[in-house]
């Protein structure tokens, strides 16, 4: 068994352990962790693995949540369901979105997502779509409890629930970017030109991209709509776009794994600059940020691909 | 005379104020090597591009196996049979030598995000079929013991093999060779002739080869092209070619126009 098998196998049988072992609030706060996993990974999938960079992803987050809220408040459909109604929905705004991407290059494709990002909570709180998005107030949602009788808290269960969702995106994930697909989203991001020359359709791979990164990360908003039984437009500003960027860094650009690393450091790290101090913990935060990019700067993928290397040379 | 494999009819290329190509024609034949010559600037490269629909003429067509390929997106290339090497190398620097190869197969088999995403039988069968066409390309080039090194990490004459590599994985009929030679010792230079020519021999396949070399052109090309100035200045056998009093004069930088 590969070292990356036993890895996965242990990070299971933990996940699946832990809830029985720790308070509500600490498995709400691993649910979270999941959940922002998921966002990353969506992230990472555009751009770590197919180099179209993207500032954008707090709005498909905040679509995500949105669908499921309200497909939940106004059309009483079961929170399951909001999930994959939430990955459709976001896909076709990601694709849609990804052709007016397909002129810009890098910094330029920056300010569109970015732009994307302002938009959104703006447009939430818009008068006519109140009746569906209750304006600046938001959607409250019911928190589901555990189906068939299980023995569980609502919070474990939604810890389950929100592993499993993790476990199924994480394995579509890797065996996308480990086939035919996932080496033509890399090498459009190596060297689009090449990679036309070689018969890769470089608009089509981009835009589906784009749909599927945002999928991910709107199908990781819905699940946090219904682990925090509420959405507002305030909670999808720009930084959260920022956040999720800092999560792929931090995991590593083009490195699956790193999404639970990423997504461990941006929830704890903030935290935890607050305790060292409360006034400054922005500048805490903003420094243990950059010592970290001085000390791995292909972050946490970078180290362990590393350590790999030397373990299979030996 | 057999059909053509490719034709460049009077084909003219402008940049702004410059006419890099102008009014080019002539024909590429069957398990031809055909040697396209000429000095700096003379618009070789801007012809291949034309070729790998990278670029579109301002005038002239181009034919493969008869049919224009002036409608077809550059994506498309690859699997109507045109396969190409750059001459600045254009390689993706963080993959493996395999997977850069691998790319080349793209077009070959079948796939998409689903049944990759899924893994599902069709997805499987092409994975095998790419690993084994490209397992026999690795051993044709001698890559095999580089397969899983990162391109990038790689010295420039074995990248330039990664790159005719990953050409000959999109099975061209039709192979575009932009300077191979340019950067090699003369050993691998005398080394690279006897692979472009089983390639040839073992594909049947026709060959444009643009070189500097004239040692390597003339001793491996079937028939020579020489531009200057974006204009077609003599064709023919690189004996006929060679003598060519216009081809002399250009190359020592005077006006043969
Ligand atoms: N994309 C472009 N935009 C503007 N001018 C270009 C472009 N591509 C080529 N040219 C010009 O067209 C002319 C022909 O260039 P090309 O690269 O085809 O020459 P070449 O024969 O390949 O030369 P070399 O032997 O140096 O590679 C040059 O004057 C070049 O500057
Ligand atoms: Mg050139």
């Amino acid at each position: 068994m590969t070292i990356e098998r036993t890895t996965a196998l242990v990070f299971l049988i933990c996940a699946l352990a832990v809830p029985a072992m720790i308070s509500g609030f600490v498995t709400f706060q691993l649910t979270m962790l999941l959940i922002y996993a998921i966002a990353i990974m969506g992230l990472n999938l555009l751009t770590g693995f197919n180099g179209q960079f993207s500032l954008g992803h707090s709005a498909f987050y905040a679509i995500g949540a949105y669908t499921a809220a309200i497909l939940m408040d106004q059309f009483g459909i079961g929170y399951i369901w909001t999930l994959p109604a939430a990955g459709l929905v976001c896909f076709a705004v990601g694709f849609l979105f990804g052709f007016p991407a397909l002129r810009l290059e890098g910094t330029y494709l920056a300010l569109a997502t970015f732009g994307l990002a302002v938009a959104t909570p703006q447009i939430l709180k818009l008068t006519p779509l109140e009746h569906w998005t209750g304006g600046v107030q938001g959607v409250f949602v019911m928190k589901p409890n555990a189906p068939f009788g299980l023995p569980l808290t609502s919070d474990q269960w939604l810890y389950y629930l929100t592993l499993a969702a993790f476990v199924l995106l994480y394995v579509l994930a890797k065996n996308l970017v480990t086939s035919r697909t996932g080496r033509a989203l890399l090498a459009i991001r190596e060297n689009p030109i090449a990679a036309q020359s070689m018969g890769i359709n470089v608009s089509l791979y981009k835009t589906l991209t784009f749909g599927v990164s945002a999928a991910y990360t709107g199908i990781a908003g819905a699940l946090g709509a219904i682990v925090i039984q509420f959405v507002a437009p305030d909670s999808f500003g720009f930084m959260l776009s920022v956040t999720f960027l800092v999560g792929v860094v931090v995991g590593g650009i083009a490195w699956l794994p790193g999404a639970i690393i990423g997504a461990a450091f941006i929830l704890f790290v903030p935290n935890f600059a607050e305790d060292i101090s409360k006034g400054l913990s922005g500048a805490v935060y903003g420094i243990i940020m950059i010592l970290l990019i001085y000390v791995m700067p292909s972050g946490a993928g970078g180290i362990v691909s590393s350590a790999l290397r030397v373990l299979r040379s030996r | 005379m057999t059909s053509p494999v490719a034709s460049i009819r009077d084909v003219a290329m402008r940049f702004g104020g410059i006419l890099a190509l102008d009014g080019v024609s002539f024909d590429i034949g069957p398990e031809q090597i055909v040697g396209l010559i000429g000095p700096n600037g003379a618009g070789k490269t801007t012809l291949f591009n034309c070729l790998s629909r990278l670029y579109t003429p301002t005038s002239g067509d181009i034919l493969l196996h008869g049919r224009s390929l002036l409608g077809r997106p550059a994506y498309s290339i690859a699997a109507l049979g045109i396969g190409r090497t750059f001459q600045n190398l254009a390689l993706f620097p963080k993959l493996s030598v395999a997977d850069n190869i691998k790319v080349g197969g793209h077009a070959e088999i079948a796939g998409d995000f689903i049944s990759d995403a899924l893994r599902l039988p069709r997805a499987r069968a092409g994975a095998r079929e790419l690993d084994r066409r490209v397992g026999a390309i690795v051993d044709e080039l001698e890559l095999g013991a580089l397969a899983q090194r990162l391109v990038g990490d790689l010295p420039f004459g074995t990248q330039k093999r990664v790159e005719l590599a990953r050409a000959l994985a999109t099975n061209p009929s039709l192979l575009l060779l932009d300077e191979p030679a340019a950067g090699l010792n003369h050993e691998e230079v005398d080394e690279l002739g006897g692979v472009i020519r089983r390639i040839r021999d073992g594909r049947r396949i026709s060959i444009l080869l643009v070189e500097h070399h004239m040692g390597l052109v003339m001793s491996l090309s079937d028939h020579v092209v020489a531009l200057n100035f974006g204009r077609k200045i003599a064709e023919g056998t690189p004996l006929k070619v060679q003598a060519d009093e216009a081809v002399a004069a250009a190359y020592l930088g005077g006006t043969a126009q």
